[in-house]
């Protein structure tokens, strides 16, 4: 299968609306935003014959309000000691974070089209030494909350006001590292840290309730100390609500649950355990694309034919 | 000869008084730690084997014990070091290399984090707790990973100077901190460099490389030789990774064998850090020597003497080299 052309890299940077937004021109843009992270991640799987489309389109509503509305990091502070911290603890959906970082000016969308390729710095799972915007270069399940907690430390220590949020997916919860971390960001009391879980009920091969039930999630968090909310994690509006307010009670850390479906919001993909890491055939491809078309707030916003 | 080598007291290193090398490893911690804000220890309940409550009472907030959770120390040390702290993790190294290999090479060593991993009682240390808290397969292990120096000091002052170098060196570094006892062998003044060896003794006879806990034995070793008129060449080799390959092939090529002797694995370790660049570079005969399997019950002492690594078993290794 041959690469993505740059010819084929079309994703508009749309960038931040100014904080100062209403609230209602966040949300619509948040979406635009989102729809056209997956238009190009899309691509990236189609025509890099890999990845994991499942996945990233269960977790891009929430990278897209993160990276548009909540994280105080942008290009111009990739390096700076006091931004915001965000890890990829799923780090499997690398395409859609590659795909978020170019939308919001951390990389060239050009660059996209190197997705998989040889050398490219965009390979499966992200490389922090390589690309800007990542933090930690993840893959290996289980190792982003561990992370996370050491940089919320690193912030409690320095007295600061960064926070730090990781996104874990609800399959990798059955690491026990993250349950170790847990317990150590109670214990130290680090309500500057957000841990989201991507609940979207699948993993590899399987419902996690059938592997290793998680169930009652919302309990066990609660017990391990943390303060625990539930959102739609495709719904732009309560993500933007709930990741904006955190956290919800001074000295527990906030663990938000955001239930998703695999593959969202395409019809044969949505919910279906079946495309975890598969790639859609032309066929697929351009009905994929064809609902994400019908998607578009208006005409004018609609990819280029 | 590098002259940073102390000359023994008395007739033999052999002789000299014994140090834990713990003491110097929290005492220069906590001069680190008074000169630069940024040190923090990071323990997995190890205040104690690490010595290190007094360091707890003068900086209280600066020593995060995560509880007995390797995995998680590791990744919040990676954490820490993100946010601009130099943590040194301080766990048994058992405990900490076996347990947490996935976030040493992920969390560290591939995500570039200045963590410095402390692995204290190391190799045999732990003698008759046996096998399960010997810590022989970390050098092996860790050798493979990409971007992480290895270093084994062999006394209180290298062990201070090898902390001195990383708390101001930025990246991924893991040293041994041995608790069995041993005597001094560098001058006090010694700067410690990585990846360069350290030449204890001349000689061009036979060499024997070593580091660690076996580095006296090495040098009491040549001792030994000397009185049968065999002049050994004895090498401090205290960085395993990155190598000092010239050091290595020089004495491959100016003197009539290598022997290697290290409280680790047979393989994978020192002495095949060694093979491989003998090997590779100047074929020479040499003699392995190290914890061949899961050791029988016994304290670090009489295991190392049993795995042929007393004074007398290195020197007979010596003499096997040499064909005598």
């Amino acid at each position: 299968m041959p690469g993505l052309t740059t010819d084929e890299v079309t994703m508009p940077v749309l960038g931040r609306l100014d904080s100062s937004a209403r609230r209602e021109d966040q949300v619509a843009h948040l979406a635009e935003v989102a729809r056209q992270i997956r238009i190009q991640d899309l691509k990236l799987v189609h025509h890099g014959g890999a990845g994991h489309i499942g996945g990233d389109f269960s977790a891009i509503d929430i990278l897209t309000v993160l990276y548009g509305a909540v994280l105080d990091v942008s290009p111009a502070t990739v390096e700076h000691p006091e931004r915001d911290r965000f890890i990829l603890s799923k780090g499997h959906v690398a395409g859609a974070l590659y795909t978020t970082l170019a939308t919001f000016g951390f990389l060239p969308v050009e660059e996209l089209a190197t997705f998989l390729q040889p050398l490219s710095r965009l390979n499966g799972h992200p490389n922090r030494v390589k690309v800007p915007g990542v933090e930690a270069n993840t893959g290996p399940l289980g190792h982003g909350l561990p992370i996370a907690v050491g940089h919320a430390l690193s912030a409690k220590l320095d007295v600061s006001r960064r926070r730090t949020f990781v996104l874990t997916g609800d399959g990798e919860l059955q690491e026990g590292s993250n349950w170790e971390a847990m317990m150590a960001a109670s214990q130290h009391e680090l309500d500057s840290l957000t841990v989201i879980v991507d609940r979207n009920r699948l993993q590899q091969g399987a419902t996690t309730r059938e592997t290793n039930d998680l169930d009652p999630l919302d309990a066990k968090a609660a017990a391990f100390g943390f303060s625990v909310v539930e959102v739609n994690g495709h719904d732009h509006g309560e993500l933007l609500d709930v990741l904006s307010a955190v956290p919800f009670r001074p000295g527990k850390p906030t663990f938000v649950i955001a239930h998703t479906h695999k593959g969202h919001p395409i019809s044969f993909m949505s919910n279906n355990v079946k495309w975890h890491h598969k790639v859609p055939d032309a066929e697929q491809y351009q009905q994929a694309l064809d609902e994400l078309d019908a998607l578009a707030p208006d005409r004018d916003a609609r990819r280029p034919a | 000869m590098t002259l940073t080598a102390k000359a023994p007291q008395t007739g033999s290193i052999a002789d000299e008084p014994r140090y834990d090398c713990r003491n110097a490893y929290v005492e220069t911690l906590a001069d680190l730690a008074r000169a630069d804000h940024r040190i923090v220890g990071v323990v997995n309940d190890s205040v104690g084997s690490s010595k290190l409550d007094a360091f707890k009472k003068a900086f209280p907030d600066r020593l995060i014990n995560v509880g007995i959770a390797e995995q998680d120390m590791v990744g919040v040390a990676a954490g820490l070091a993100n946010g601009g702290r130099i943590p040194f993790v301080s766990a048994a190294s058992c405990f900490l290399t076996a347990r947490a290999l996935e976030q040493i090479k992920a969390d560290v060593a591939y995500s570039d984090h200045n963590v410095k991993l402390c692995g204290m009682s190391p190799g045999v240390a732990y003698g008759e707790l046996g096998p399960t808290h010997h810590s022989i397969e970390d050098l092996a292990w860790l050798r493979a990973i990409d971007n992480l120096t290895v270093v084994v000091p062999a006394d209180p002052v290298e062990t201070a100077a090898a902390m001195r170098w990383a708390a101001a060196t930025e990246g991924p570094v893991f040293i041994r901190v041995s608790r069995m006892g041993v005597p001094v062998v560098y001058r006090e003044d010694h700067e410690f460099v990585p990846g360069r060896a350290v030449t204890l003794r001349d000689g061009q006879d036979v060499t024997l490389i070593s580091n660690g806990t076996v580095l006296w034995r090495a040098l009491a070793a040549a001792e030994q030789l000397a009185q049968e008129g065999i002049e050994a060449r004895v090498l401090s080799m205290p960085t395993v990774k990155p190598l000092d390959v010239e050091a290595v092939v020089a004495a491959a090529r100016e003197t009539g064998g290598i022997v290697t002797a290290e409280e680790a694995t047979r393989t994978g370790g020192l002495g095949g850090a060694v093979a491989e660049s003998v090997v590779e570079h100047h074929p020479a005969r040499m003699r392995i020597l190290g914890i061949p399997e899961f050791a029988p019950t016994g304290s670090a002492g009489f295991l190392l003497d049993r795995y042929g690594m007393s004074p007398e078993g290195i020197a007979e290794s010596a003499r096997e080299v040499l064909g005598r």
